[in-house]
């Protein structure tokens, strides 16, 4: 029972690594930009199918590498054609523009690898138990999780103790005052789509192998991945994060014992959290109008 | 345009409305098509009393647009076959669940009142997909059907006639809009103007916006689930895709292309929406693609819409 239990909340925490991940840059954009990236699942796919293309060249590690900052440089041109023009203009017209394009992105992976899933190999070892007691801890398992920590442990580094960093956190707060200091923030708000974008290609690395790939792969996760931000709270970077985790742990839990009812459980809590505390944990009460 | 212009041209609409199913077939028109066209275009609609009318941006009514068809179809296959109760029932499901969600969600602004529809929409679509027994899972509901339905002594046969099935979709359609038009032209209607204009200022008159909002969001609602049950009845199907969040998106997308700005714009919306996909995946079966180009396109350059632009060359 024991080992039961811990078995799903390691799932959980795994699934809720993905949803951690995707949840940031998803809330790293909207927090700046007020863009909520409807084709951030788009990126997600399209960086598994990278590395899953470039794999046999590269091996696994390197196309862990390499896939999602290939993504992010999609990511970038994509922003500088098609989001900066909405800037400024009513959220509708960035939220119908992302749309499109996960249409575009979903429909171009078809074309491009095909409708059919594709399995996506891992190293041996990786495959693997770590220990013989815990027969499910596999090293793709602890690997997700590693990579996890890592990539938000860079990230807040990067928001709390570089330049760029300060002035996108500058930037959420008030975007025309970091105008006026002097900051050039057409590039400001591209660099920061960017690491969103490659955010969600990593996740899109991870994901592709444990669910193999698949041209829809991004929407089972960026679902959950808005809710993770608002369970979390708008505005709030460590509130995406621990909602992303919370989410997942749940999730894992019930699905062991409920099978359809995991992500229902994800959705429930969304709604005692609008019932009780409608910023979400952590987000704050002014950045919420 | 104003007075006796406009009516002219609502009159004129009127009449090529009617005359549809006699007029369509002479072009290779199929009616169903037209009937589909006019359900969606009621949806969208509904949700522009939201979005355009309102300021408020939903981006998950297609939950609405599902629970009208999932209602309708369930009471027709498990409970009584008889289908003004199913419709009623229908709308019902979609409305209360509208008035739930609301009040859930009335004091959220901007993104966040967006993000979290867009959550709430994915509910309704993950119940339908697991809930196999009941809602028949990734294969929807099939296999029912109902009652034809009374208007004194005559009967509408809407599930083996296609024309009669048109008429009593039009008719629908023309008192929903007309309910929608008075409510905009309503003291009330006028309220919620006032708060897509200005929030603050709407506050600072004695406004309870949160309240206004939600009564908005009910009204949409409604709408928008008597437009899905209609769908289910057209399709004789309950499709879980109905429910997906690409359909909210859809719904948004129509009400761009036709005009935010404009009561009948969004009919127009769902006409070329429509015709779009048709035409498209008729050469190729990446219509996807092209129809995520073409949004974005529209979104770019024409962000008021067909209607929109042509009205703005018109004035000048």
């Amino acid at each position: 029972m024991n080992e039961l239990l811990l078995l799903s909340a390691l799932n959980g925490l795994v699934i809720g690594s993905f949803y951690a991940l995707m949840a940031l840059g998803l809330s790293l954009i909207i927090n700046l930009t007020k863009v909520i990236n409807f084709a951030h699942g788009g990126f997600l796919a399209v960086s598994a199918y990278l590395a899953y293309s470039m794999s046999p060249y590269v091996g696994f590690w390197g196309a862990l590498l390499i896939a999602p900052i290939l993504t992010a440089v999609v990511g970038l041109m994509i922003e500088s054609v098609a989001i900066r023009p909405l800037y400024g203009r009513d959220p509708l017209y960035s939220l119908l523009l992302t749309f499109g394009l996960a249409y575009v992105l979903q429909d171009a992976a078809q074309f491009i690898w095909g409708a059919q899933s594709l399995p996506f190999r891992i190293p041996q070892w990786l495959a693997a138990p770590v220990s013989n007691s815990y027969f499910f801890v596999t090293g793709y398992r602890v690997l997700m999780i590693v990579v996890m920590v890592v990539a938000v442990g860079i990230l807040f580094s990067t928001l709390y103790h570089t330049r760029l960093g300060i002035r996108i956190r500058a930037g959420t707060l008030d975007l025309d005052m970091v105008a006026a200091s002097g900051v050039n923030i057409r590039i400001l708000r591209n660099l920061n789509f960017g690491i969103g974008v490659y955010l969600a290609g990593v996740a899109g690395v991870l994901a592709a192998g444990v669910i193999g790939l698949q041209p829809a792969m991004g929407e089972s996760i960026i679902m959950p991945s808005f809710v993770a931000i608002i369970v979390g709270g708008i505005g709030s970077l460590i509130g995406t994060v621990i909602g992303g985790l919370l989410i997942g742990v749940a999730a894992g839990i019930v699905g062991m014992f409920f099978p359809s009812a995991a992500e229902l459980v994800i959705y429930l809590m969304m709604v005692i959290v609008l019932l009780f505390r409608p910023r979400g944990l952590f987000g704050q009460k002014e950045i919420l109008l | 345009m104003n007075g006796p212009a406009k009516s002219l041209a609502v009159v004129g609409l009127l009449a090529l409305l009617i005359s549809l199913p006699y007029v369509a077939p002479l072009f290779g028109i199929y009616i169903g098509l037209v009937t589909r066209i006019i359900i969606l275009g009621l949806g969208a609609v509904a949700l522009n009393f939201l979005i355009g009318f309102t300021g408020v941006v939903s981006f998950g009514h297609a939950a609405f647009f599902g629970l009208g068809a999932y209602g309708t179809a369930m009471v027709l296959k498990y409970f009584v076959p008889s289908t003004p109760l199913a419709i009623i029932l229908g709308v019902l499901l979609g409305t209360l669940t509208a008035v739930l969600v609301g009040a859930l969600i009335q004091q959220l602004r901007g993104i966040y009142f967006a993000v979290v529809t867009i959550a709430f929409g994915q509910i309704f679509y993950y119940i339908a997909m697991q809930w196999h027994t009941v809602t028949g899972g990734d294969d929807g509901l099939t296999n029912w059907s109902g009652s034809p339905i009374g208007i004194g002594s005559m009967k509408l046969h809407i599930f083996n006639d296609e024309v009669a099935l048109y008429y009593f979709v039009l008719v629908i359609f023309i008192i929903s809009v007309a309910i929608i038009s008075l409510l905009l032209k309503s003291p009330f209607g006028r309220i919620l103007l006032a708060i897509r204009e200005n929030e603050l200022r709407s506050s600072f008159l004695g406004v309870s916006v949160n309240r206004y909002i939600w009564v908005s969001f009910v009204i949409s609602g409604l709408f928008m689930s008597v437009a899905g049950s209609l769908y289910a009845l057209l399709n004789n199907f309950a499709d879980p895709h109905t429910l997906h969040w690409t359909m909210s998106g859809d719904f948004v997308m129509m009400i761009i292309l036709g005009g935010i700005r404009s009561l009948w714009g969004p009919l127009l919306g769902a006409l070329l929406f429509v015709g779009l996909q048709d035409v498209i995946s008729s050469y190729t079966e990446h219509w996807m693609f092209v129809i995520g180009i073409i949004f974005m396109i529209i979104v770019l350059y024409f962000p008021r819409g067909i209607l929109g632009s042509l009205s703005l060359r018109l004035k000048k």
